[in-house]
C-alpha cells in the first residue's frame, strides 16, 4: 500500500506545504487506490463516479502554485492539493450527480452547491462522488440505485447509511476526506460502523445550498474523515454564512481547529459530561455498552466530570422524525417528474398525459424507499391527518428541544453511543422497514433539535467499530471538537495508534479489483 | 390514529402521482400499517399547550436585495431537459384527449 | 354545456328572484426587479427560459431566499387596502402537480397572511360608494407560462403538447381576497368591475405593479353564488378562473348569474367548480370539479424563515404611501375647476397625470385641457395611437402655449407646429425657426412693406385719412403677400394708424 493514502488530511496537506509530497502524487495515489479496491466483484464501490482527470488537473495547479512561490502560494488554503469525495447527493458541475437515484440517472448540474464552491476556491482536488442510499433515504446505503456499498471493515456488511460511500472512501484509505449529509443520522452512523470520524454541524452551520433536499429542517452537510483534527479543518473551509441558505445562520465558523487542538491534550479537566439515560441499556448491543462505558472512564480519568441526565421525550424522537422527515420528503421530492431534467418515462398503455407521464416517470425512477417515505408523508399532511401526524410531531420537537436545553444546564456536552448496533450483515435488514429505522434511535434527536453531534471510534465490538457520539449546544460546535479529540487521543494512547489501523488489509486480491 | 387502508394508500399513491400495482399496493398497505402504529405514540405526547417547532433555530426576517444576479443561458436551462421545443420544455397533452 | 346559453334566464328576472353573493381573488403580480425567491430577472416578453436561475427551474438542490422588496410592496399593497400588517407571518407549501410549477408546489402563505382585515370602497357610476371587505392580502409566487399546441384551438382541451416556459415562473404575487360581499343586487357586474379597476388603480398608483390585465398583470377570479331573497344560506358558488379585461369581469359575473338562474329554477343543484370564461362567446365553461385532489397538503415552508415587521417598518413604508386615487381624483377636479363631465372624459382619457404635469410645468388647467383633449387627442386619433403613446411631453405643451402668449405664433401655426413636433421635427421653437412660422412682428421689416403697399395705394391712405379706418382692410393682401402670411394683421394696422398720426 502506499503510504501517502494513510496519512491523515492534516498530515498529508502539512507534507505538501513542505514540498515533500505533491499533490499530483497525492491524488494519483489516492487513484490507484480506487482503482485497486473499489471497483471488482467485491469492491468497496464507495464511488458513483471517479473525476480523475479533473482532480490531477486542480492537483497540478496547486503543485504549479506552490513551486512557484511567492503570494499565490502563501494564499492557498492549508489543505489546497488535499483531495476529497463527494456524497452524490452534492450538486458538481462537470460530474454528474444522481443522488443514487434512477430518476437523475445522466444528470448534469448547471451549478454547483455552495460547499463545492468553496472547495473549489481551496483547490481540493476531488475524486469523485459516493455511494448512498437512494436521496439519502437509508441506513446501510443498500437502497442505492447503483448497487451497494462494502464496509471496508467486513465486506459482507453494511457501511452505514445514508452515507455510507463518503464513510467507506475515508476507512478504505481511497479519500482522506469526504463531505456528507445528515438528516438523521447519515454523516454519524456510517462514521460509527466504519470507524471513522463525521460531524453534524449546527443546522444552518454550513450551507445546503446544492445539496439535494430529503427533509430541509433536518438536513445539514458535515465533513467525514479519520481524525477529529481533520474534521475541524474541514468543517470550518465549508462552513459560514451563504446568503443562498435563508436557514444558514449569519455569524462566525467557530474556531474548532483551536478546539481539536486543545482537545488532542487529553486533558478534561472541568467538562461536564452528559450521560444520556434514555440512549443506552435496552436495544443497545452488549458489545457497544461495553465501549461507551470503557469510554466514560477514560473520560472521567482525564478530568471529566461525568453526570446523567434525562430526556424523557427521546423516546418519541423516532416517531415524530418519521413524520416530519417523510411529509417535507413528499413535497421536496414532487419536483422529480420528468418534465424539466431526468428520466421521463412513458406509460406503458393507455394515453399519454402529463399526469400519467409524471405517474410512470415516479413509479420507474423511484426505488421502494423513496415511495414509502413519499406516501407516508402524503398521508401524514393530507387533510383531516396534519393535526395528529405532522402538527404533533412539531410538537414533540419542542420536547426535544426542552430536553436537551434542560440537559445543557447540567453538562457541557452530552454522550451516548453513536449507533446501538456494530455493523450488520448485507440484506439482513431490507426487508423490515421499521428494524432498518431503529439504526438512527441515538443520531435523530440532534437533527430534531437542531444542535451539532459527533462520532468518533471508541474501540471494536466483535472484530467490527462502535462508535462514540458527542452532543452539544447548537452553535458550540466547538465543544464537540475539545471532547471528540480529546477522546481520540486517550483511546488511540490505549489502542497505540488509530483504531483503523487494526482494519483488515484490503487488496486487489480481496475485492476482485485491479491491482 | 385509523388504520391505514388498501384505499388510502391508492389513493395517497394518487396525490404523489406514483403509479402502482395491486401487488405494489398490498405490500405498500401492510408495511405503512406497521410504520403507522409504530409512530403512533407521537400523538398521545403533543399536548395542546406545547408550541410547535417548525425550524430547529429560530431565524427571521432572512431577505435578499432586489439586485438582478447571473442566469442560466436558455443553454443551460434545456441542457437535461428530456424534451423540447427551440428554447421551450416539451410536455404531453395536459388533458385527455377530447 | 354550449345548451346552457340556451337556458340562460334574464338579468334582471334572475335578480327579482335572487340575490347575488360575489367574492374575488384578485392577483397582482409585482414589478420588483427580480422574482419573488431568486434574482433573475422580472421581466415579461423575453426569450422562452432566459430569464431562469436553477431556482426557478426548481433544479435539485435549489433553495428560495425573499426578495424583501417585493415584502414591502405587499406591505404597501395591504396598508392602500386599510389592512392590518402580520406582526409575523410565513410562507408554506401548497403541493399540487402541474408543469408549469417546476416544485410541484407553490410557495405562498397559508393561514398566516401578511395583511388582513381591510377595505376599499368603491365608488359605482351613480356616485353611491359601496364598502368591499378585504379579508386578506397574501404573498406568493406565479407558474410558467404554458402554450398548448396542436388541436384546432390553441386551448388545453384537445392539445397534442405543450411548451413549458419559465421566464415567469416565480415572478411576485399579491393575492388579495375579499370578504363575502352581500347587497349589490342588480349592480353586482358593475361592482365586480368597479373593484377590479379600483385595485388596478391602487397597485398602478402605488408603482409596485406595471397593472396591465392584458398582459396578466392583474387577474381576477370572480366566485358568484345565488341565494333566493330572503334566505339565510348562501348557495353553492363557482369561480370563474382568470377574467382578465374590466369588460370581462363585469360580463363574467352577469353570465354567471343568469345561469345560476336557470340552473337553479330548473329545480337542479349548482356544482362547485372552477369555470373557465372565453371571450370570444362571453360565457362559461365548467372546468374541473373541486375534489380531493384539492388536498393541497399545506405545511410551512421549512427553507424560508418567519417575516417580522416591526412599527417603525411599517410607518416607514406607509409615509412612502401616494394619496388614495378616489381622494386624489376629487382634489384635483376642485383644483382645476373642470366640470364632472370634463373631469371623467379626462380620467377617461387616460391623460390626468399628463395634465398635471403640464400644468406643474406651467400652464393653466383650462390650457392643458384644451390641449390633450383637443389637438393631441387628434392626432392620437388620426394615427390610430392612445393619446399618451404620441410622445407630446408637457413641456412641449408649454413651450407652444409661450410662443402664442408672446405672439410669435397664433393658434391656428401652433397647430401646425404641433404636427411637425409629434413627426420629429424637433422642439416647437426649433420648428418655427426651421420652417419660418414666427408671427412676423419686427416693426421694421414690416413697416417695409407697410410703406411699399402704401406707396402703391395712395387712394386707400387717403380713404384712411379722411376716417374710413375699415379701408386698413385693402393694405393688408400686399403686406401679408410681402410677409409670406407671417405678419400679425392687429400690428399691421397699429403701424399703419401711427404713421399716418391717427388714434387708434
Amino acid at each position: 500500500m502506499n503510504e501517502i493514502i494513510r496519512y491523515s488530511a492534516t498530515e498529508l496537506a502539512a507534507k505538501l506545504r513542505a514540498g515533500e509530497i505533491t499533490s499530483v502524487a497525492a491524488v494519483q495515489a489516492h487513484l490507484d487506490r480506487i482503482a485497486e479496491v473499489d471497483g471488482g466483484e467485491r469492491g468497496i464501490h464507495a464511488f458513483l463516479h471517479v473525476n480523475g482527470e479533473e482532480a490531477l488537473a486542480v492537483a497540478a495547479e496547486v503543485d504549479a502554485i506552490r513551486a512557484a512561490g511567492g503570494a499565490d502560494a502563501e494564499a492557498l488554503h492549508p489543505f489546497a492539493g488535499v483531495p476529497i469525495a463527494i456524497k452524490d447527493l452534492i450538486v458538481t458541475k462537470g460530474q454528474p450527480t444522481t443522488a443514487a437515484s434512477k430518476m437523475l440517472e445522466g444528470w448534469m448540474s448547471p451549478y454547483d452547491a455552495t460547499v463545492i464552491t468553496k472547495i473549489r476556491a481551496a483547490k481540493l482536488p476531488m475524486l469523485g462522488k459516493t455511494n448512498l442510499d437512494e436521496f439519502a433515504m437509508g441506513s446501510s446505503t443498500e437502497h442505492s440505485a447503483y448497487g451497494l456499498t462494502r464496509n471496508p471493515w467486513d465486506l459482507d456488511r453494511i457501511p452505514g447509511g445514508s452515507g455510507g460511500g463518503s464513510a467507506a472512501a475515508v476507512a478504505a484509505f481511497e479519500a482522506p476526506l469526504a463531505l456528507g449529509t445528515d438528516t438523521g443520522g447519515s454523516i454519524r452512523q456510517p462514521g460509527a460502523v466504519t470507524g471513522t470520524v463525521g460531524v453534524k454541524p449546527t443546522y444552518g452551520g454550513v450551507s445546503r445550498y446544492g445539496a439535494i433536499a430529503m427533509a430541509s429542517s433536518l438536513d445539514q452537510i458535515g465533513p467525514v474523515t479519520r481524525t477529529v483534527l481533520d474534521s475541524a479543518y474541514l468543517h470550518e473551509l465549508i462552513g459560514g454564512h451563504d446568503p443562498a441558505d435563508s436557514t444558514s445562520l449569519n455569524e462566525p465558523v467557530p474556531a474548532l481547529v483551536e478546539a481539536a487542538e486543545l482537545g488532542a491534550s487529553g486533558d478534561m479537566t472541568g467538562v461536564r459530561v452528559g450521560v444520556i439515560k434514555e440512549l443506552q441499556g435496552e436495544g443497545y448491543e452488549a458489545g457497544v455498552q461495553e465501549r461507551f462505558d470503557e469510554s466514560l472512564e477514560a473520560l472521567r480519568a482525564a478530568g471529566a466530570e461525568i453526570v446523567e441526565v434525562s430526556c424523557p421525550n427521546f423516546k418519541y424522537a423516532l416517531g415524530a422524525y418519521y413524520l416530519i422527515m417523510p411529509s417535507e420528503v413528499s413535497s421536496n421530492l414532487a419536483k422529480f417528474d420528468g418534465v424539466r431534467f431526468g428520466t421521463r418515462v412513458l406509460p406503458e398503455e393507455g394515453p399519454l398525459t402529463i399526469e400519467r407521464v409524471m405517474g410512470a416517470t415516479r413509479a420507474a425512477g423511484f426505488g421502494d424507499e423513496v415511495k414509502r417515505r413519499i406516501i407516508l408523508g402524503t398521508y401524514a399532511l393530507s387533510a383531516g391527518y396534519y393535526d395528529a401526524y405532522y402538527g404533533s410531531a412539531q410538537k414533540v420537537r419542542t420536547l426535544i428541544q426542552r430536553d436537551f436545553d434542560a440537559a445543557f444546564e447540567l453538562a457541557d456536552v452530552l454522550i451516548s453511543p453513536t449507533s446501538p448496533t456494530v455493523a450488520f450483515e448485507l440484506g439482513s435488514k431490507t426487508g423490515d422497514p421499521l428494524a432498518m429505522y431503529l439504526n438512527d434511535v441515538a443520531t435523530i434527536p440532534a437533527n430534531m433539535a437542531g444542535v451539532p453531534g459527533i462520532t468518533v471510534p471508541g474501540g471494536l465490538s466483535e472484530g467490527l467499530p462502535v462508535g462514540i457520539q458527542f452532543l452539544a449546544p447548537v452553535r458550540e460546535d466547538a465543544r464537540l471538537y475539545r471532547a471528540g479529540a480529546a477522546l481520540e487521543k486517550l483511546l488511540e494512547d490505549k489502542w497505540g495508534g488509530h483504531l483503523i489501523d487494526q482494519a483488515p488489509e484490503l487488496s486487489a486480491a480481496t475485492t476482485g479489483g485491479v491491482a | 390514529m385509523s388504520a391505514i387502508s388498501r384505499e388510502d394508500v391508492a389513493h395517497l399513491a394518487h396525490l404523489a402521482h406514483i403509479e402502482m400495482s395491486d401487488a405494489e399496493l398490498d405490500k405498500m398497505t401492510g408495511e405503512l400499517g406497521v410504520i403507522v402504529e409504530a409512530i403512533a405514540s407521537v400523538s398521545e405526547v403533543a399536548s395542546a399547550d406545547v408550541p410547535a417547532t417548525t425550524h430547529p433555530i429560530a431565524l427571521f426576517n432572512v431577505f435578499r436585495e432586489d439586485v438582478v444576479g447571473p442566469t442560466l443561458t436558455a443553454e443551460e436551462a434545456l441542457l437535461n431537459a428530456p424534451d423540447s421545443v427551440d428554447t421551450r420544455f416539451r410536455v404531453p397533452a395536459i388533458l385527455d384527449g377530447e | 354545456m354550449a345548451s346552457h346559453i340556451d337556458e340562460l334566464v334574464d338579468f334582471d328576472v334572475a335578480l327579482e328572484k335572487y340575490d347575488p353573493v360575489l367574492g374575488f381573488e384578485v392577483h397582482v403580480e409585482l414589478n420588483t426587479k427580480t422574482k419573488m425567491f431568486s434574482s433573475a430577472p422580472n421581466v415579461f416578453g423575453d426569450t422562452p427560459n432566459t430569464n431562469v436561475t436553477p431556482v426557478c427551474l426548481g433544479l435539485p438542490g435549489v433553495l428560495p431566499v425573499v426578495n424583501k422588496t417585493a415584502v414591502e410592496y405587499a406591505i404597501l399593497i395591504g396598508l392602500a387596502l386599510n389592512c392590518k400588517i402580520a406582526e409575523r407571518c410565513g410562507f408554506a407549501r401548497k403541493n399540487y402537480f402541474y408543469p408549469d410549477t417546476p416544485k410541484n408546489f407553490q410557495t405562498s402563505q397559508y393561514d398566516d397572511p401578511i395583511a388582513y382585515d381591510g377595505w376599499l370602497d368603491i365608488e359605482l357610476e351613480d356616485g353611491e360608494v359601496f364598502r368591499v371587505e378585504i379579508e386578506r392580502a397574501h404573498m406568493e409566487e406565479d407558474a410558467g407560462k404554458l402554450t398548448h399546441m396542436g388541436g384546432a384551438t390553441g386551448r388545453i382541451q384537445g392539445a397534442d403538447y405543450s411548451l413549458v416556459d419559465y421566464n415567469r415562473s416565480g415572478v411576485p404575487l399579491v393575492e388579495i381576497v375579499t370578504k363575502t360581499i352581500e347587497g349589490a343586487g342588480k349592480r353586482a357586474p358593475e361592482l365586480a368591475k368597479a373593484y377590479v379597476a379600483a385595485i388596478r388603480e391602487i397597485v398602478k398608483s402605488l408603482d409596485v405593479s406595471d397593472a396591465k390585465m392584458e398582459r396578466g398583470n392583474v387577474r381576477c377570479d370572480a366566485n358568484v353564488s345565488l341565494m333566493l331573497k330572503g334566505a339565510e344560506k348562501f348557495g353553492t358558488r363557482t369561480e370563474t378562473k382568470n377574467v382578465n379585461s374590466l369588460r370581462a369581469v363585469e360580463h363574467a359575473v352577469r353570465f354567471e348569474i343568469e345561469r345560476h338562474a336557470a340552473v337553479l329554477n330548473s329545480g337542479a343543484a349548482i356544482v362547485q367548480e372552477t369555470r373557465h370564461w372565453h371571450e370570444d362567446t362571453r360565457t362559461t365553461t365548467s372546468g374541473r370539479p373541486k375534489s380531493d385532489a384539492d388536498d393541497y397538503r399545506y405545511f410551512p415552508e421549512p427553507d424560508l424563515v418567519p417575516v417580522i415587521t416591526t412599527p417603525e417598518w411599517i410607518e416607514e413604508l406607509r409615509a412612502r404611501l401616494p394619496e388614495p386615487p378616489a381622494a386624489r381624483r376629487k382634489r384635483l377636479q376642485a383644483e382645476w375647476g373642470y366640470s364632472d363631465a370634463e373631469f371623467r372624459d379626462v380620467v377617461n382619457a387616460g391623460v390626468t397625470e399628463a395634465i398635471e404635469e403640464t400644468i406643474a410645468a406651467g400652464t393653466t388647467a383650462a390650457v392643458a385641457r384644451k390641449w390633450w383633449m383637443g389637438e393631441i387627442a387628434r392626432l392620437a386619433k388620426n394615427s390610430d395611437v392612445e393619446t399618451l403613446d404620441l410622445g407630446v411631453t408637457p413641456a412641449t405643451i408649454v413651450e407652444l402655449n409661450s410662443l402664442i402668449e408672446s405672439k410669435k405664433i397664433n393658434d391656428k401655426i401652433a397647430r401646425q407646429v404641433l404636427e411637425f413636433v409629434v413627426a420629429g421635427e424637433g422642439t416647437p421653437t426649433e420648428v418655427v425657426e426651421k420652417r419660418s412660422l414666427a408671427v412676423v412682428n419686427d416693426d421694421s421689416a414690416l413697416g417695409v412693406a407697410i410703406d411699399a403697399a402704401m406707396e402703391a395705394m395712395p387712394d386707400v391712405v387717403a380713404k384712411v385719412k379722411a376716417g374710413k379706418l375699415q379701408a386698413i382692410g385693402a393694405l393688408m393682401g400686399p403686406v401679408m403677400k410681402a410677409t409670406r402670411g407671417q405678419a400679425d394683421a392687429g400690428r399691421v394696422r397699429e403701424l399703419v394708424l401711427e404713421k399716418l398720426g391717427i388714434e387708434g
